[in-house]
Formats: structure tokens, C-alpha cells, sequence
């Protein structure tokens, strides 16, 4: 299926097989069908193999530093709150490098989305543990196994009250793109933690195993009780994957600083400055 | 006023523990000697301490313009013992203390009064500030009625009622004594009461506002912090988005995010804090976003003096980041510096798509003097940002390095930014020959940066130059008016990165050059030498103070004595 949001691309740097191809199509059909104009949109991302993906769209670009993705997309959507603004990664690079910028996206609320290619193993430095690595998974670091608890995105997110939580497979294509959607729609901070198979570093967490390890949330189930939420954030083995959170409607970031310094919507390369201001207020200190 | 105790500058120095109010006397004595006709100068030190601590204020009086420190005090205020005995070395047989006898031995001339008790006397100790304030007024033959003027503005109600009372007492000391104990001659022309009064904080909040700023990211960190609690302040009259980050990473990254979109952001830090943007220097380089950062010197290593001054950081700013790129590194010298240059540094980083850091420390950023009135200017600030077309490239090849900026939304093209090695268009790559045209465009814009370099500020015709750079400006400049020898030319640089043949002839010509620096290894003398300059001597000091005019006059005087 081609989308507005295709780049012709000559060389791609993922392995055949990689859950990475199956995000990227669903991304850009869901940006494409959501009627998104690519010229508005902005993917921010930082360094892995996930954090390639803007590469190989038709969409502005920040391809910035490891773990840095989530500080460069809020200050992007402060400085211009009409743009949508994707921020990108791999959960190396957003859950590990990123961690502390990751709590203070969650808490500070821009609207943007927070996609997070969940692949439990690091890819472009070529297999050592990432943060959700399973205890007891195998690398060439972790020789004997892991041996420190992996780390909980989705009770994270939702213990900081993150305007919406969603979990999603690479491998249930409706899904994702339905969760995709969702996340593009929802205005405030939305992390979707996607799992994902790597097929070359982490024969444990195979596509097979995913599909085996997660389940779809029923339709009935409420995520705006935060307790049950939780509850489900902490439930593994099998995964629950869909809106597991959704906090009350709050102000996000970027309406936030212009109520607070008085400043409207406009972006901000369209402002002046006001030297008559200037002036008075510079007389003050005579 | 009488004869022979009139002279032309007066040092006080206010000493006690942090929450003591020795910031509200230096508030107080400085509105009222520049009102009163006189220049003033003040400087505070103190200890990394929320309460307790010594700290001393150095206010200086004078008939003339005053911009620097010294080690002389001819009146001192110690509000506590421990403050006391913390300055003892500075105490002289001239110097006037006003304490109560037999709390301190000293060998000068004690004006034995219990101010504090007094304070209580009239119910509260807390304005044993304003009755000293009153009595140092008075001393020095001022009319009190301006003190209770500038009270009159600040306080309302009871406290007012109590300050009134305060200043009265302070004022009967000092006719008990005689008044003019110290009597200097205000300046007749009357201009300094009409000039503005700032720190180099305020000089540089106000010059990133005429600079076009409207968003700061910043984790704060001391000596730094003063220029975001100030931008927060003005940020409604001014529209400034303001943001406190997780860690100083993320500041960095938060202002390259607002920049890449439009606005123009500044973060503000200190040593410890750009150690951590250093990944931040080099994104801005390869990505050619343009950002701006205030560094505040203090010394380190790590924590270090947390609370004093240091030229210690000129190497950090100069190398911080990985891969080569151009930068650029500002150093003001007074708060009329830190105004323009902190200004400029929103243009040049605008303009050459470059981190330009404005490098001050915590003397520069805690120190108040007189700034003449002057124009701003009143051009708003140049974007210079592109509208993009459907064929836009952020990374055109461009003969003199710079490509036209676009930022997304704005246009009909994509804008791609990329921290990797990357092609015209911005995409990543690894062909060898791309690499040597991105590469070479972005250091291109090194020879464009050099033209623009500011020439620094000489003053006389010797062949003997002493040269320093940023904060030290002043100091150097009154050292070498009390040193008064025809055979020393002074220069001194403001723009410290990169420099330029223009800006370096004068000392080409020099015979001898003395070099002044406030760190330990004569960072600045370093790169000099890589411009093949020789310096002969360097006068340096790192034990977390800035040098006094007095101290340093003595220094260079001795150096001249020797290669005599």
C-alpha cells in the first residue's frame, strides 16, 4: 500500500524479517489514512535502529542523539504547537539512555507521541541487554543471563499519570495501526510501547513469543480506573496490549508555557520583540 | 562637608551570615549613594550555605566611575563575629569598624556601638541592616532624607515604621560621630544619578530579550542561575516560554528542539552543567542548529567552589563536544557587555548556525555598576530562516558554508536534520566524499566567523601589554590607572573563540606581554601560544576570588620591577 508519508529509500539499514519494517508501514498508513499532512509532521528521534525510521518516511526529520529525542520533540512543540510531533526510538534508547528524560516527558505532557519499538534486546550495538530484557536472557555482556529486573514502561507511565498509556504487537497489524490511530488522535503526552521481535539478536523473544505472550485488552475494560491499570501494567506472561491507561483531560506543556507567560498560539519565530518594554523595564533599574 | 577628610572613593564592606539581610543593606546603600550624586560599585562572596556562612558585600563610593573590587576596606560592618575574624586580613589601621567594643581586637579605629542591640531596642533585630546602613550614610556626609526615601519605596506599613525608626538611630550615630567621617565630593555633573545600575545577570537577561529570546531551558546551578529566575520573572512582559529540565542534558536538547522549530532558546548553566551539554555542543555542530549558552564560571574541579569565581571553564567551552565544528565563545567584561553580547550571541548563532556561548563567572554575575544610559537598538531581530521549497535541501553545498535554514511547516519542503554524517537533503550516509563536502562546509564557516570577531578594547601606547579577557576588565583597567606608566598598553578580549589576525596585531607588536587570568593554568595564555604569542609573565589567581584593582596594581607592578 502506498502512502503520502512514502520516501523512496535505497538502502535500508534493517535486517529482512525486522518488526521495525511492519511499524513503519503501519505508522505511515495510519499518519496517511488519519489525513496528516507530511509537510506538518515531524519525527523526532534519537540513535538505534528504531530511532531510524524518520530515514525512510516522507516527514521532517530530527534525527538527533541517543536517548535525547524526547527533550528535542518538547521543545519543538513549544516552539511550534501546530506541527504533530512523533518522537522515536527504541526502549535502549528511550527507556535506558533516555530514562529521566522519559519520566519528565510523561510529567510535563506535550502533546506528542511517544512511540517505543519494544524489542527487549539492543540491535545496532549487536545484542547486549536492554532495559526490558527478561531476567535470565542470554548475551555476550549478560553472559550468565540477566540478572537485574527489567523495567516496567507501562507501570512507569502510569504511576506519573501519563495522559494515555498504550501497549501494542508489531506482529497484529490491525492492532498496532488501530493503536497508532489512537495515540495520533489523542492530544497530551501518549506513550505506545510496541513490542517487537528482533530476528537477529534475541532468539528468545521471537515473534512466536510474542504473538504467544500477548493478549488483546476486552472491549469492556475501563482504562480510566487507574488502580486496574496498574494492576495490568504489572501483569506479564501474558502481556495485555491496547489502552491499558488514560488519564483525566489535562493542559499539556505547550498550552501550559504560553498561559504562564502570557503569550499566544502563534509559533514562536513569528514573535518580536517589544523594545518599548524594553525600555520601561530597563529605566527600573536606574 | 569638612576638608580634610574628604578624598574620592570610599570602600565598605557589610559582613555576617546568610539570612542576616546583607543584601537588603547593599540594596539600600547603593540606590542611595547613586542617588546621592556618587558612582558606585558592589560585590558580593559568599559561602555555599542556605543560612549561616560568612559572607561580606564590598560596596565602593566614589566621585568617579568604580567597576572593580578591592582588597582595602575603610569601613567595615561585621553584622557577626565569624564574619569579622573572616575578613580580618583586609582590616588596616585606617579602616573604621563599627562593632561593639570588646568583641573584636583589632588595630584600627573602632566605633564602638552595639548595633544590633539597638535594633532590639526598637523591637526587632532584623533591621540592625538599615540602622547600620543610616550610620554608614551619614559617615560618609550623606543626607539621610534620600535613605528614607528609597525606604519609603521598598517597605509599607509596620515594617516601614520600623525602618524610619532604624535609619533615625543609624543617623544620630553618625552625627554623634561627627558625620563625615569619611566624606567624599559627589560627582558635580550629576550624570551618574541618571545611570542604570545593573549586575552582569541583569545585563545578560536583558540583552537575551533585546536578542530576540522566547524560550530558556535551563536546570539551575549557581552562578548561573540568577539569569533564569530573571528571565522567569520578565517572562510575562516579554513572552518568554520558561522551563526547568530534568537534568542539564535535556536543556540543552529542550532549547536545540525550540530552535529547530523557530524560536530562539537559551540555557543557562555553569562548569558542572556544560560538562554535561558537551554531547549537546556537538549535535548543534553537526546538525548546524544554532544555540545559545550562558556559562557562569565557578571553579571546579566538579563542585569545587560552588559559590565562588574562577576563569577556570575558557578551555571546557572552547573543546567541550566531540568532532570538530565552529563555535563561538563570548566573555563580557561588565554588565554593559553582558547586554550587548549576550544580544549578539542570538544573532551570530542565528546567523552562522553555530552554539555560541556566553562565558561569565559568579564576580561578573553578583557585581552591580553604573551603565550609562545608552540607545538600544531598536531593529527587531533577523531570522534567518528560509521559506522552503517542494526541492529543499537543509544542507545545500553553499561557497561560504552556510546553507539557508529552513524549519518544518514553514514551506513547501521537508526539513531533515541529522546527527549522522548526512547528504544535501539531510539523510544519513556513510559515503566518504559527502562526508568531506558536509565536513568541510561546516568548517567553512570558520573564515566567515573570524571576520566577525570583535577587535578587543586597547588603551595606551607602551609596548608592554598586559592583555586579559571577560570579567577581569575592569580590575586590570584600575590596576593600571593606579600604576599610571607610559610604557604599558592594555588589551582586552571580549570575543575569546575563534580569534582573528585582526584582533591579535597588537600584540605582534608588543615587547613584552603580562597576562592576567583568574584560574591556575593561563587557559587564555594557552591559546594564545597556539597563535604563536608569547607571554612573558602571567599573573594569575585561582582561590575561588576575583583579583582587587589594589592587590592586582601591586602584582603588576612588581612583574614590571622585575623585567625591568
Amino acid at each position: 500500500m502506498t502512502t503520502r508519508f512514502d520516501r523512496i529509500v535505497e538502502d535500508n539499514a534493517w535486517c529482512p524479517g525486522c518488526g521495525n519494517f511492519s511499524i513503519l508501514a503501519h505508522l505511515k498508513e495510519a499518519l496517511d489514512e488519519m489525513g496528516l499532512d507530511p509537510l506538518q509532521s515531524v519525527v523526532v528521534s534519537g540513535i538505534g535502529q528504531a530511532a531510524k525510521t524518520p530515514q525512510y518516511m516522507r516527514v521532517n526529520m530530527f534525527n538527533g542523539l541517543h536517548g535525547r529525542a524526547l527533550p528535542v520533540a518538547q521543545g519543538l512543540k513549544v516552539s511550534n504547537p501546530s506541527l504533530t510531533v512523533i518522537a522515536e526510538g527504541g526502549d535502549g534508547d528511550m527507556y535506558g539512555e533516555g530514562g529521566n528524560h522519559f519520566m519528565s516527558a510523561i510529567r510535563r505532557n506535550a502533546d506528542i507521541i511517544n512511540i517505543v519499538h519494544n524489542n527487549m534486546v539492543y540491535g545496532l550495538t549487536k545484542g547486549q541487554a536492554s532495559p526490558t530484557s527478561q531476567r535470565g536472557f542470554k548475551t555476550p555482556v549478560q553472559t550468565e543471563g540477566v540478572h537485574v529486573e527489567p523495567f516496567n514502561p507501562i507501570a512507569t507511565a502510569i504511576s506519573l499519570d501519563a495522559s494515555l498509556v498504550i501497549r501494542t504487537f508489531s506482529g497484529n497489524k490491525e492492532h498496532c495501526k488501530a493503536m497508532l490511530k489512537i495515540a495520533i488522535e489523542h492530544k497530551g503526552y501518549v506513550l505506545i510501547d510496541i513490542f517487537q521481535p528482533c530476528v537477529t539478536f534475541n532468539k528468545t523473544n521471537t515473534f512466536k513469543w510474542f504473538k504467544d505472550n500477548v493478549y488483546v485488552l476486552p472491549e469492556n475494560y475501563d482504562p480510566s480506573d487507574k488502580v486496574k491499570a496498574f494492576e495490568k501494567a504489572l501483569e506479564s506472561h501474558p502481556f495485555s496490549i491496547g489502552v491499558i491507561y488514560k488519564s483525566p483531560p489535562k493542559m499539556t506543556l505547550e498550552e501550559i508555557l504560553r498561559v504562564e507567560s502570557r503569550m499566544d498560539e502563534t509559533p514562536l519565530y513569528s514573535h518580536q520583540v517589544n523594545f518599548h518594554a524594553l525600555n520601561d523595564e530597563m529605566n527600573k533599574y536606574s | 562637608m569638612g576638608g580634610k577628610n574628604m578624598r574620592n572613593s570610599v570602600s565598605v564592606l557589610i559582613g555576617g551570615s546568610a539570612g542576616q539581610g546583607i543584601a537588603s543593606i547593599e540594596t539600600l546603600l547603593t540606590k542611595g549613594f547613586k542617588r546621592a550624586g556618587f558612582y558606585t560599585f558592589s560585590t558580593k562572596e559568599f559561602m555555599s550555605r542556605v543560612r549561616g556562612g560568612s559572607n561580606t558585600t564590598l560596596i565602593r563610593v566614589s566621585k568617579y566611575p568604580v567597576n572593580a573590587p578591592v582588597f582595602g576596606v575603610d569601613i567595615f560592618v561585621p553584622l557577626d563575629t565569624d564574619s569579622y575574624y573572616y575578613a580580618q586580613e583586609r582590616i588596616t589601621k585606617e579602616t573604621f569598624l563599627i562593632a561593639k567594643k570588646g568583641d573584636f581586637e583589632c588595630d584600627c579605629t573602632l566605633y564602638d556601638h552595639d548595633v544590633p542591640a539597638l535594633a532590639k531596642s526598637i523591637g526587632s533585630p532584623i533591621v540592625s541592616n538599615t540602622i547600620a546602613a543610616a550610620l554608614v550614610f551619614g559617615l560618609l556626609g550623606c543626607d539621610i532624607g534620600i535613605l528614607k526615601e528609597i525606604v519609603s519605596e521598598l517597605y509599607q506599613d509596620e515594617m516601614l515604621e520600623m525602618n524610619l525608626k532604624a535609619l533615625d538611630i543609624g543617623a544620630q550615630l553618625a552625627e554623634n560621630n561627627g558625620n563625615c567621617r569619611y566624606c567624599i565630593e559627589p560627582n558635580l555633573s550629576g550624570a551618574s544619578a541618571n545611570d542604570l545600575f545593573l549586575s552582569g545577570t541583569e545585563g545578560i537577561g536583558f540583552g537575551a530579550i533585546a536578542g530576540g529570546c522566547n524560550f530558556i531551558c535551563s536546570y539551575p546551578m549557581s552562578p548561573s542561575t540568577g539569569v533564569l529566575t530573571f528571565l522567569a520573572k520578565q517572562s510575562q512582559n516579554f513572552a518568554i516560554c520558561v522551563e526547568q529540565a530534568e537534568d542539564e542534558i535535556a536543556a540543552f536538547q529542550m532549547g536545540m528542539g525550540a530552535w529547530y522549530g523557530g524560536g530562539r532558546a537559551i540555557t543557562t548553566t555553569s562548569g558542572g552543567g556544560f560538562a554535561l551539554m558537551g554531547e549537546g555542543m556537538s549535535l548543534s555542530g553537526i546538525t548546524e542548529t544554532p544555540m545559545v549558552v550562558y556559562l557562569a564560571q565557578r571553579p571546579g574541579p566538579a563542585t569545587g567552589l560552588p559559590t565562588r569565581t574562577e576563569q577556570g571553564d575558557l578551555e571546557l567551552a572552547i573543546y567541550s563536544g566531540h568532532g570538530e565544528f565552529p563555535r563561538i565563545v563570548l566573555a563580557p567584561g561588565d554588565p554593559k557587555e553582558c547586554f550587548d553580547l549576550a544580544r549578539r550571541a542570538f544573532e551570530l548563532a542565528d546567523l552562522y548556525q553555530v552554539p555560541v556561548i556566553v562565558l561569565s563567572d559568579q564576580y561578573l554575575a553578583d557585581s552591580y555598576s553604573h551603565v550609562e544610559r545608552f540607545d538600544i537598538d531598536l531593529k527587531q531581530p533577523v531570522h534567518h530562516i528560509v521559506k522552503t521549497d517542494v526541492d529543499y535541501k537543509r544542507y545545500s553545498l553553499s561557497n561560504d558554508g552556510i546553507s539557508p535554514r529552513g524549519i518544518p511547516g514553514f514551506g513547501e519542503g521537508f526539513v531533515l536534520v541529522d546527527s549522522d554524517e548526512h547528504t544535501e537533503e539531510g539523510l544519513i550516509t556513510e559515503s566518504m566524499s559527502v562526508r568531506n563536502e558536509q565536513n568541510g562546509k561546516r568548517l567553512k564557516k570558520r573564515e566567515l566567523i573570524r571576520n566577525d570577531a570583535i577587535v578587543p578594547e586597547g588603551d595606551g601606547e607602551g609596548d608592554i601589554v598586559i592583555v586579559g579577557w571577560g570579567s577581569t576588565k575592569h580590575i586590570i583597567k584600575e590596576a593600571l590607572e593606579k600604576i599610571k606608566d607610559t610604557d604599558i598598553a592594555s588589551i582586552h578580549f571580549s570575543w575569546v573563540f575563534p580569534l582573528s589576525e585582526t584582533q591579535l596585531s597588537v600584540l605582534r607588536r608588543a615587547k613584552q606581554i603580562i597576562s592576567v587570568e583568574n584560574n591556575a593554568t593561563g587557559q587564555f595564555a594557552k591559546m594564545l601560544n597556539l597563535h604563536n604569542i608569547v607571554i612573558h609573565t602571567q599573573i594569575l589567581k585561582s582561590d575561588g576570588l576575583p583579583f582587587f584593582a589594589d592587590e592586582l596594581s601591586e602584582k603588576i607592578a612588581a612583574v614590571l620591577k622585575e623585567i625591568r
